[in-house]
C-alpha cells in the first residue's frame, strides 16, 4: 500500500467550513439520492392520486354513480385542491419521516450526517428543504393528473399570488410534520404512524368536500380545525379553483403556525435523538 | 516489523505552527512526530480533556471526572473492559454525546461550545456501520468530501485516489452493503480520513473483524500514523493497545486507573514473568500454594479456569511450580510462561480480567 498522509493538508487550518457549503452539499447528496430513486418515486407518487381520481372523477361518472352532489365538473373541481394536498402531506411523511425513522433506528446512518461540520439544528432543517422539494415535485407530477383524468372538465382559475406563496408554504409545513414524526416514531412503531395518523388525518382533511359544507355537521367543522391538510387542501382551493374556501386570513397564519409548532418539536426532536 | 514502523519517531517537540500549519505534521515528511518529550506546548496537544465526566438519565456515571491529554502524532489507546466509558469518552470528544461537567478541546476548540468547528476537526469511525446505503462505495467518498466544502472535481479526484490506497478501487461502484466487513470497515476509515482531520478517532476499530482484517486494519492506522496522523482509539483488545498505540490510558468505570506507554506500563507491575498453569483440584487452593511456595512470586489468581502466577526473577520456576503442584495432589496438564501484557496490568490495578 502506498502511504496513507491523512493530516491536514485541506487548507482548513482554521477548521471551519463554510456553514453553507455543508448545507448544500447535504442538499445535493439527497437531491442525487432522490434522481437516482425516480423508478420508485414516480410510481410511489402517482399510484395513490391517480386511483383516486380515476375511480371518483372517471369511473363513477361513466356507471352513473351519484357523487358530489350538484354535477359532476364540480366534484372535479373541488376535488383537484384536495389530491393536490393529500399528495403533499403524504410525500412530507414519506420523503422525511420514513428515511429519518430507518436512520435513527437500525442503520444508524444518521451518525454519520450529524457528523458533517454544521450544527445539529441545521442537518435538521436540510432533512425539511430536501423534504419540501419532494413535495413540490410530487404535486407538479400529481396535478395534471388530476385536471386531465377527470370525465368532465375541471374548472380551473389560476390565482398566481396565492398559488406561488402557498405551495412553498403548504411543502415546507408538510416536511416539518414529517421532521416531527420521524423523530417521534421507531421502526417498530412507524406502521401506526400512517394507521392511526395519516389516514384519519387524510379522510377528514378536507379533500372530499369543501370545509364550508362540514357546516352541516358543527361539531366536525370544529374537530377538524386541527388537521393541517384542512388549511393546506382550502389553500389550493383558493390558489386554483372558483370553489368556495375557507377565508385566507385563517389559511396563511394558522399555515404558518402549524409550520413553526412542527418545525420547533421536529428539531427538538432530532437533537434529542442524535445527542446522548 | 509493524511495531518497528510505528515508532519511528524523531524528537521534534516544541515545534511551534507556523501559517496555521505544523512543521511535525508535514506529509512530506513521513514518520517525524512527536514522541514523549518534556517541552509539550498548546501547540503540541491536540486532543485535552478537563475533569470530563458524564452521568447518564437514571444516574450511571459512565465516566468520571477524565483528565487527558493527547499529543500530535501520536497514537492514543483507551483500554478497557465494555462499559468501562471509552466509547462515552469518544462521544464527548466528537459532539454526540454530551457532557455532564467539563471540558472537551480539540486543537484549542471547545467541542461543546463550537461543535460545528470541532466537527470540521475530527474524524471518526464509530463502532457500528454508519455508511451510506444509498449511495455506492465511491459516493460515499465524494460526497463526504463535500461535505466538508470540497469542489465535486476535486472530490471525486480525492476519493478515487483513496480508493486505490484502500485497496477498493475494484469495489467503486458496489452498494456498500455488498462490501465485506473488512472493506466496509476500510471505506469507514477513507472516508474519515478524506477531510484531512486533526485527529481521527477510532471505536473499537477491529471489533468483529476477522483475524486478518484486524492485521489489514492495524496496517493501515500504521501508515496513518507514519505519515502524522493523530489517532484515538478506544479498544478492548489489549494487543490492539500494545501493538500500536504510543501511549494507553487504562480506564474501568469511568476513571483513569493508568496512564503511560505500553512498556512503561507494564514494567511498571514490577514482574518480568506470569506463568499461566492449568491444572485439576481446588484452583484457589493452589493458587495460595504457589505463591506462598515459589520464591520470587508476587500474586497468584485464578483467571479463566487457570492459576495467574506473577513471578520476579523467574530462573528455574517452571519445574519448582510442578513440583509443588505434584507433592499437594494438583496434576498440572498444561504451563505457560509470558512476559506481563497490557492484560497483566489491567488485572494488578482492577483485580478482573478485561473480558469480565
Amino acid at each position: 500500500m502506498s502511504e496513507l498522509t491523512g493530516v491536514d493538508a485541506a487548507g482548513t487550518s482554521d477548521g471551519q467550513v463554510p456553514v453553507g457549503v455543508a448545507f448544500r452539499a447535504l442538499l445535493a447528496r439527497d437531491l442525487y439520492v432522490l434522481r437516482h430513486n425516480m423508478r420508485e418515486f414516480i410510481p410511489r407518487t402517482v399510484l395513490q392520486p391517480l386511483l383516486l381520481v380515476f375511480v371518483f372523477t372517471y369511473v363513477f361518472p361513466k356507471i352513473g354513480q351519484g357523487i358530489g352532489g350538484d354535477g359532476d365538473a364540480a366534484f372535479s373541481t373541488m376535488l383537484v385542491a384536495g389530491v393536490l394536498g393529500s399528495v403533499i402531506l403524504f410525500q412530507g411523511v414519506q420523503s422525511v419521516a420514513l428515511p429519518l425513522v430507518s436512520e435513527f433506528g437500525y442503520t444508524r446512518e444518521i451518525e454519520d450526517r450529524v457528523l458533517a461540520p454544521l450544527p445539529v439544528e441545521l442537518v435538521a432543517v436540510q432533512k425539511v428543504v430536501a423534504g419540501a422539494l419532494q413535495c413540490l415535485i410530487a404535486a407538479l407530477i400529481v396535478f395534471p393528473i388530476a385536471y386531465f383524468v377527470p370525465a368532465t372538465a375541471v374548472d380551473i382559475s389560476y390565482n398566481w399570488p396565492v398559488l406561488l406563496t402557498f405551495t412553498p408554504l403548504a411543502c415546507v409545513a408538510a416536511a416539518s410534520l414529517g421532521l416531527m414524526f420521524g423523530t417521534m416514531f421507531d421502526p417498530r412503531t412507524v406502521p401506526l404512524l400512517f394507521g392511526i395518523i395519516v389516514v384519519p388525518l387524510t379522510f377528514l382533511g378536507c379533500i372530499y368536500f369543501p370545509w364550508q359544507s362540514l357546516e352541516a355537521i358543527p361539531w366536525l367543522q370544529v374537530a377538524v380545525l386541527f388537521n393541517p391538510l384542512v388549511y393546506i387542501s382550502e389553500g389550493f382551493r383558493a390558489a386554483l379553483t372558483p370553489v368556495p374556501h375557507m377565508s385566507l386570513w385563517a389559511v396563511y397564519p394558522v399555515m404558518v403556525g402549524f409550520t413553526a409548532l412542527f418545525l420547533w418539536r421536529g428539531i427538538s426532536g432530532f437533537r434529542r435523538r442524535v445527542l446522548a | 516489523m509493524l511495531g518497528n514502523q510505528l515508532r519511528t519517531g524523531g524528537e521534534e517537540g516544541g515545534r511551534r505552527v507556523q501559517d496555521g500549519r505544523d512543521p511535525t505534521i508535514d506529509p512530506t515528511r513521513p514518520g517525524v512526530h512527536v514522541s514523549g518529550t518534556a517541552t509539550d506546548t498548546v501547540t503540541d496537544t491536540v486532543i485535552e480533556t478537563i475533569e470530563l465526566t458524564k452521568v447518564y438519565p437514571g444516574g450511571v456515571t459512565a465516566v468520571d471526572g477524565l483528565n487527558l491529554s493527547v499529543r500530535r502524532s501520536e497514537i492514543f489507546g483507551l483500554l478497557g473492559p465494555n462499559g468501562a466509558g471509552k466509547t462515552t469518552t469518544a462521544g464527548m470528544l466528537t459532539t454526540r454525546v454530551v457532557p455532564t461537567s467539563g471540558r472537551a478541546v480539540v486543537r484549542g476548540v471547545d467541542v461543546w461550545k463550537h461543535p460545528a468547528r470541532a466537527k470540521s476537526l475530527i474524524g471518526v469511525v464509530p463502532q457500528s456501520n454508519t455508511l451510506d446505503r444509498s449511495l455506492d462505495v465511491r459516493d460515499n467518498l465524494v460526497f463526504h468530501g463535500r461535505f466538508f466544502g470540497m469542489s465535486p472535481r476535486v472530490a471525486r479526484a480525492e476519493a478515487d485516489q483513496l480508493l486505490e490506497r484502500f485497496r477498493l478501487t475494484e469495489r467503486a461502484t458496489a452498494p456498500v452493503l455488498a462490501l465485506s466487513g473488512g472493506m466496509a470497515q476500510r471505506l469507514m476509515v477513507a472516508r474519515a480520513v478524506m477531510h484531512r482531520p486533526a485527529v481521527l478517532f477510532l471505536d473499537e476499530p477491529t471489533a468483529g473483524l476477522d483475524p486478518q482484517s484486524r492485521i489489514a486494519m492495524w496496517e493501515i492506522l500504521g501508515e496513518l500514523h507514519t505519515g502524522g496522523q493523530t489517532i484515538l482509539l478506544t479498544t478492548h483488545y489489549m494487543e490492539e493497545a500494545d501493538q500500536l498505540c504510543d501511549r494507553v490510558a487504562i480506564i474501568d468505570r469511568g476513571k483513569m486507573l493508568a496512564l503511560d506507554t505500553p512498556e512503561a506500563l507494564k514494567a511498571s507491575t514490577g514482574i518480568d514473568t506470569v506463568v499461566t498453569v492449568a491444572a485439576d483440584g481446588d484452583l484457589s487452593a493452589l493458587a495460595a500454594l504457589l505463591l506462598d511456595g515459589i520464591d520470587g512470586a508476587t500474586h497468584a489468581t485464578v483467571v479463566e479456569g487457570n492459576v495467574q502466577l506473577e513471578v520476579r526473577g523467574a530462573a528455574g520456576v517452571l519445574p519448582a511450580v510442578v513440583e509443588l503442584a505434584d507433592r499437594h495432589g494438583h496434576r498440572v496438564s498444561d504451563l505457560s510462561v509470558n512476559e506481563p501484557t497490557l492484560e497483566t496490568v489491567f488485572i494488578k490495578l482492577t483485580g478482573k480480567d478485561l473480558r469480565e
